[in-house]
């Protein structure tokens, strides 16, 4: 049975470029279902290795209770001085707490690739906010001075985009300012900011002594238990208290799965057409071979082999449309770097990441298209009745 | 003459009737036909289209079956068979030689020659073996290599009567197998048919319209209305 099996399943994958149309067309809505299955599981993959990668497990944030985002949130001057008086928290030699209160707004930029405006946020903070930041790391430059009308730019947004060159001049809204620094902090969610000083913020945008959030650092992880119990405790302190690697975590959760929510409707939708193109393909395959499978069949051949022939037809067409897929979106996204809006509608910069378990799942997709596009026609291939051997 | 009659009986055919359904009708094609086929005969069934030729041919290869009556091969019983045992028998029993060929296009010539060896228990050494030899004995050896399209009609017959003895049936059943060809090409398949009859002892029922493929078979029979006219041949 093997033999035969295998006979007949080199007749099959032998006679495809005979219906060479039929077979490419196949071989491509394959490779687009998979292309656009891996394309947006890339995309949220990027995305959410990026944002989960911003937070750390030693830093609280602060923010006032309900808020979810921190565009949503403020902190009055007072809150933010009980803050820092919580305990669990770091504090240097002077026993002043590491703390950062900031205040973003958003600002507008030109991208790079088309030209167009895009959000960016220009977050003002204390001085203690690189040392919040893991992997801190200024790349030219220097800090800007308190006070004063400087600028420090991430890296992402000096790369996708224009005007923040060092030492240039830029006006954002009604202000002009200078860049004096580029930072970065290892490609997290921080890369894609400008920071600035937290009292010229407040100044030029009017917010008095108000700021968003509070960021602290931790004695160490578990103290952000502490913390929230002080917090709790604290009639004069309504907040929520968050390590900020959660909180960045759920902040990613929602907009990959969002991103995915787009991806899977897509690409099941182009799967069925894919489908459909399997099965007419196979279908023909079947039709136009009837007589030879019947001559097996007279020959002596049972149906198995021919249903095995349809088959590998089928897996052979689906499995070349995937790795074609496959190949063509890791050769054109993979480490391409991207922007979209981030949980707080401003533009994160991420890189597509087209991982291994995502390339297996769109092949074992191609596949299983392949099989169910394959499995009636394989069928119809073993049933063949063996007068079609007179057939013309 | 008589002789060959009292050859081995081959085909023990007992009321033998086929019907087909058409629609609500009932077509019978033949009823009650009983009659033997000896070892070593050559036999060409003529008659006018429709008259079933075909599906007598259908019959005695076990690629279908009678509606009633028993069909028995060398004494033991093929009508009742089931399909994996008929499977079975037609691979070692009949080869089969249609008016189209029937070749794999995709297979070279000598591929297409082994497939019956594909379901004998044989190395491939010797099914490459024996495909030669059979393709030695049609005389078209040198053309192994070749796909049917780099093949004439009368060439592609030829081949595909290779495929029909490689396995060393005792039967061949040919339908029409040079409906296809020019004279000449038909000619030289039927004097190829002729020699493996007389040489190989192979038995050949041949279904047939033309009257000089028929004069090449030892035995003419006329198929009308469901009954056999037997005439013998005057070659
Ligand atoms: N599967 C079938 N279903 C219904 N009728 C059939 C079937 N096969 C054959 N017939 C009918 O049975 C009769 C005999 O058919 P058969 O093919 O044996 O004729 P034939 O003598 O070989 O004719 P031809 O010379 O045209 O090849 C025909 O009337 C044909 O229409
Ligand atoms: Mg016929």
């Amino acid at each position: 049975m093997f033999r035969q099996s295998l006979a007949v399943t080199l007749i099959n994958l032998k006679s495809i470029p005979q219906r060479p149309g039929m077979s490419i067309a196949t071989i491509i809505s394959v490779a687009l279902v998979v292309g656009v299955l891996l394309g947006f599981s890339a995309m949220a993959n990027g995305f959410r290795a990026t944002v989960q990668g911003t937070g750390s497990q030693d830093v609280a944030i602060f923010l006032r209770s309900g808020a979810q985002a921190e565009l949503n949130s403020g902190l009055s001057r007072d809150e933010v001085r009980l803050i820092e008086e919580a305990p669990g928290l770091a504090r240097d030699s002077g026993g002043e707490a590491i703390a950062s209160a900031e205040l973003y707004v958003i600002v507008d930029g030109t991208k790079r690739s088309s030209g167009t405006d895009a959000n960016i946020p220009l977050r003002g903070v204390g001085e203690d906010a690189a040392l919040l930041r893991q992997n801190f790391e200024l790349v030219e430059g220097r800090m800007f001075a308190p006070g004063s009308n400087d600028l420090v730019v991430g890296r992402s947004v000096q790369r996708e985009f224009s005007g923040f060159e060092m030492g240039e001049e830029i006006r954002l809204g009604n202000n002009n300012w200078q860049i004096v620094g580029v930072f970065s902090t290892g490609g997290t969610v921080f890369d894609s900011e400008i920071w600035a000083d937290l009292g010229v913020i407040q100044n030029l945008y009017n917010r008095g002594s108000g700021v968003q959030t509070v960021r602290a650092r931790l004695e160490n992880p578990d103290a952000i238990e502490r913390v929230r119990a002080y917090a709790e405790n604290e009639p004069r302190l309504n907040l929520d208290v968050q390590a900020e690697q959660a909180y960045y975590a759920s902040q990613a959760g929602a907009t990959s799965d969002l991103i995915m929510y787009l991806g899977w409707p897509l690409s099941i939708a182009m799967a069925i057409g894919a489908f459909a193109g399997a099965w007419n393909t196979l279908y023909s395959s079947v039709d136009r071979r009837t007589r030879e499978i019947a001559t097996l069949r007279a020959i002596g051949f049972s149906g198995f082999p021919a249903f095995v022939g349809t088959m590998a037809e089928a897996l052979m067409l689906s499995a070349i449309g995937g790795l074609v897929g496959a190949a063509a979106v890791y050769l054109l996204f993979n480490g391409v770097s991207a922007s979209t809006l981030g949980g707080s509608f401003t533009q994160i910069v991420f890189s597509f990441a087209v991982t291994p378990s995502a390339i297996i799942a769109g092949i074992v997709m191609a596949l299983v298209i392949g099989f169910l596009g394959g499995l009636v026609p394989a069928i119809r291939a073993a049933r063949v009745p063996i007068l079609a051997v007179h057939a013309d | 003459m008589t002789e060959d009659l009292r050859q081995d009986t081959l085909y023990q055919l007992d009321h033998v009737s086929k019907s087909y359904t058409r629609g609500k009708e009932r077509v019978d094609i033949f009823t009650d036909l009983t009659m033997q086929i000896g070892r070593g005969e050559f036999i060409a069934i003529m008659g006018p289209s429709g008259s079933g030729k075909t599906t007598i041919l259908n019959l005695l290869g076990g690629i279908d079956r009678p509606s009633a009556g028993e069909i028995a091969f060398k004494g033991q019983r093929i009508d009742n068979l089931g399909q994996g045992k008929l499977a079975t028998w037609r691979a070692h029993n009949v080869g089969f030689i249609f008016q189209f060929y029937n070749l794999m296009p995709t297979l070279t010539a000598i591929e297409n020659v082994e497939l019956p060896l594909l379901l004998l228990k044989m190395s491939g050494k010797e099914r490459r073996r024996r495909a030669e030899t059979a393709l030695d004995i049609v005389g078209i050896a040198d053309r192994a290599g070749h796909k049917p399209r780099q093949l004439s009609g009368g060439q592609q017959q030829r081949v595909a009567i290779a495929r029909a003895i490689v396995a060393d049936p005792a039967v061949l059943m040919c339908d029409e197998p040079t409906g296809d060809l020019d004279r000449e090409s038909a000619n030289s398949v039927l004097e190829t048919l002729q020699l493996l009859n007389t040489e190989l002892g192979k038995t050949i029922v041949m279904v047939t319209h033309d009257p000089a493929a028929a004069s090449f078979a030892k035995k003419e029979l006329h198929l009308d209305k469901g009954r056999f006219v037997e005439r013998e041949a005057l070659a």
